[in-house]
């Protein structure tokens, strides 16, 4: 609606005229200026423009709901009240159902952890019937850092639902709904997310994999301000593709280590601990998210999976309905699954902390346990 | 006063410049026919020059005898409407202590602030009616990391404003404006629910026979009470704080308005920074405005990101120090070791202050491990 045409509004006559001699085409071009500028640009009366924005306001403005409407929309339109679950049942029941559709959902974690089995599996499980827990339908699998194996695809598929993946024609026809796309530059990847929008519009794909976000833009632009404005730009598209098309997107994001600028404090609590003993803050990993705050605003939950003391675990660090939990969980040749449905609830910023303790043993062993 | 502040056209302005009237006084004895005659504008505009300036004119020099500048309100007065405000509750009483609360409750809240307090502590949040009122506190800024639990006060601060007047709430409605999408109904649900179950229990400890006033409230109509806009570009966001005063005429019990987050869509596609800051103040000012009109409690919610001061990288709110200059209370969430905290980081009538809060299933609450660990800094 912003870039509404100031011609289509039903303005009177004189004051349309004037918007269009002045070159102020659509709404987004008279809301960006404020009153006084207007004034002056348009050389009309206060009280004139005054009713003309609100004219313009009311109709850019989009309509309310209740939120009593909304959710008995999401009840009545979305399969499983719009969540995904992902078969993990602890996880499931902590995110009330799975994944939310229409928001943005990350993994974060150091490297060979799992997020991409854990992508993998999420791919399959989102191509299924309905009646085996799917969303049936075509799942775009968006693979920036070649690591997509559909050997292991159907292997996973294969350990987990055998009864559909012995026989070949559904195998194939399972795997044949998910999408692999491997956009080598940040502009691939960009015309790749037009694409797909079209594709979204059409209402085919159920679901957004991509792996990994981080990847694609710390490979491009190593520093500063353009970084921002490129990954902000993407923000904003990827959150309201999976916005208006109503389903569950799956980002990782990969992880670095603590640069000493990451700012992890404000100003006020500087100066107050002069002298105070208060400085536990530290974490022990040196881990942080690959991309930064303004990335991790803009995501609606984030899943962390580390390792600590020989063990795996993945960790709901941020999510509007969930508590902090930590649930073990190891990768098997069935995929990834739980140890334990019952999550450990984590007290404080520690539900943020990335964990690489004792990886390589877990791999190594996890491997062995492939073959 | 002088013409180029009256509110009319450049070029109506300019004629009268050029024709010579310079200073309002200059148009208080002319007639319209006149005027339009010198301007060369017709006799309908120059009626209008007239009536603009003598309105002007008027609230500069009328109705000395009443007060002495029209539009001002002694601080004494003031006071006496402050204290009149209703509060919303953080249902969370260290939160809710540090904001102000239990200071200006109202007479029901007072009762039930002192004959309570043995009791439980969970009960007694909801007497503690307060936060977010007082003139000075009705314009407020809420800052966080991500996961901090922005989100979940402005849901629980949307549910919380519907607690009936019996409760000691304000039994009003509230508007949510989300301009990232994160705004979760299933999670509305749950603190509405958990909020009717708070209310009934506290109406047993209250009233012996609960027979007689069970709560009738479901969750459901709470969240149909909840008005929620999802806003999607910047342009998008101006209109509607345009359009909410119209809205807001229409639906006369809203008693607060929800932003999540202000600063979401102004900080992608901008180029001109300068426009931005002034844009965003014309909006802080708007809302301001609907604040004072309809005597509504605005909350926004803002990103953090990092700045560099000092040779060091520390955390701030977005969009920088012009804006934190229009918001009259600015609250940052923080943690503090294992607890979340709020801190008041900028405010005209509270004491710089922090406590902890957390984030249980059922919503904002005290901190578990803290009863009353408030520390005045």
């Amino acid at each position: 609606m912003a870039n509404k045409l100031i011609s289509e509004i039903p303005l009177p006559k004189s004051i349309a005229n004037v918007f269009s001699a002045r070159n102020i085409s659509t709404a987004k071009d008279a809301l960006s200026l404020t009153e006084f500028e207007l004034m002056e640009l348009l050389d009309v009366g206060l009280t004139e423009v005054r009713s003309a924005l609100s004219q313009i306001s009311e109709i850019v403005a989009p309509p309310y709901q209740t939120a009593l409407s909304l959710m008995e929309q999401r009840f009545q339109n979305e399969h499983l009240g719009g969540h995904f679950p992902t078969g993990l049942k602890g996880l499931d029941a902590a995110l009330c159902g799975g994944i939310p559709f229409g928001v943005l959902t990350e993994l974060v974690g150091p490297a060979g952890i799992g997020k991409t089995q854990f992508c993998l599996k999420l791919s399959l499980l989102a191509s299924l019937p309905t009646n085996y827990g799917g969303l049936d339908g075509r799942v775009i699998y968006i693979d920036v850092e070649s690591k997509f194996s559909s050997r292991r695809l159907l292997e996973i598929g294969l350990r987990s639902f055998p009864e559909i993946f012995q026989m070949k024609e559904m195998a194939q026809e399972m795997a044949g709904r998910i999408l692999v796309l491997r956009p080598t530059s940040l502009a691939e990847f960009t015309q790749s997310l037009e694409q797909i929008k079209v594709l979204l519009l059409q209402n085919q794909v159920k679901m957004l994999v991509i792996d990994s976000m981080a990847a694609l833009v710390s490979g491009e632009h190593e520093q500063g301000a353009r970084r921002q404005q490129t990954l902000s730009w993407h923000i904003s598209f990827i959150k309201s593709l999976a916005e208006f098309s109503r389903i569950p997107v799956v980002v990782t994001n990969q992880v670095r280590s603590r640069n000493h600028d990451d700012a992890s404090r404000y100003s006020f609590q500087v100066q107050s601990r002069d002298g105070a003993i208060e400085t536990p803050m530290q974490y022990d990993s040196h881990l942080v998210a690959a991309l930064g705050i303004q990335w991790a605003h803009a995501v609606t939950t984030r899943l962390v999976l580390e390792a600590k003391s020989g063990e795996r675990f993945i960790k709901v660090a941020k999510s509007p309905i969930s508590p902090p939990l930590a649930f073990p969980f190891h990768i098997t040749s069935s995929g990834i699954s739980l140890l334990s449905d019952d999550g450990k609830e984590v007290m404080g910023p520690e539900i943020n902390a990335i964990h690489c303790q004792g990886h390589n043993e877990i791999i190594n062993f996890g491997m062995e346990g492939l073959h | 006063m002088e013409i180029w502040r009256l509110p009319i056209s450049a070029s109506q302005r300019g004629k009268l410049i050029s024709s010579g009237y310079t200073s309002l006084s200059s148009l208080s004895s002319i007639s319209s026919s006149d005027l339009a005659r010198e301007l060369k504008v017709s006799e309908s505009e120059a009626m209008n020059i007239l009536k603009v300036a003598s309105h002007s004119r008027g609230s500069e020099t009328s109705n000395a005898s009443c007060s002495i500048v029209e539009g001002a309100q002694s601080a004494w007065d003031m006071l006496h409407d402050e204290e009149s405000l209703m509060h919303i509750t953080t249902s969370s009483a260290d939160l809710d202590n540090i904001l102000g609360g239990g200071i200006h409750c109202k007479e029901v809240t007072e009762i039930g602030w002192s004959s309570l307090s043995l009791i439980v502590n969970s009960v007694l949040k909801y007497k503690l009616t307060t936060a977010f009122s007082s003139e000075s506190i009705i314009f407020m800024l809420i800052g966080g990391v991500p996961g901090i639990g922005k989100t979940q006060l402005g849901i629980q601060i949307a549910v919380n404003v519907q607690i009936p007047n019996d409760f000691g709430g304000l039994g009003g409605k509230a508007i949510y404006i989300d301009t990232e999408g994160s705004f979760m109904v299933e999670r509305a649900f749950q603190i509405a629910e958990a909020c009717i179950e708070d209310m009934s229990e506290y109406n047993r400890f209250l009233r012996k026979d609960f027979q007689e006033c069970k709560i009738k409230m479901l969750p459901q109509d709470i969240l149909e009470n909840i008005f929620y806009f999802r806003i999607c570009s910047y342009t998008e966001q101006i209109a509607l704080i345009n359009y909410l005063d119209k809205f807001l005429s229409e639906h006369k019990d809203v008693k607060v308005i929800v932003v999540d987050s202000v600063t979401f869509h102004f900080r992608q596609d901008f180029d001109d920074m300068a426009l931005r800051t002034r844009v965003l103040s014309g909006m802080a000012l708007k809302l301001m405005n609907l604040a004072k009109r309809f005597s509504l409690a605005v909350v926004l919610l803002n990103q953090v990101t990092t700045k560099h001061t000092e040779a060091s990288f520390q955390l701030a709110l977005a969009l920088g120090d012009s804006w934190s200059h229009t918001c009259t209370n600015r609250i940052v969430l923080y943690w503090n070791g294992n607890e979340r905290y709020a801190y008041i980081d900028k405010s005209p009538s509270l004491r710089s202050a922090s406590a902890a809060y957390s984030v249980t299933a059922r919503g904002i609450r005290n901190s578990s491990s803290s009863c009353k660990r408030i520390k005045m800094m």
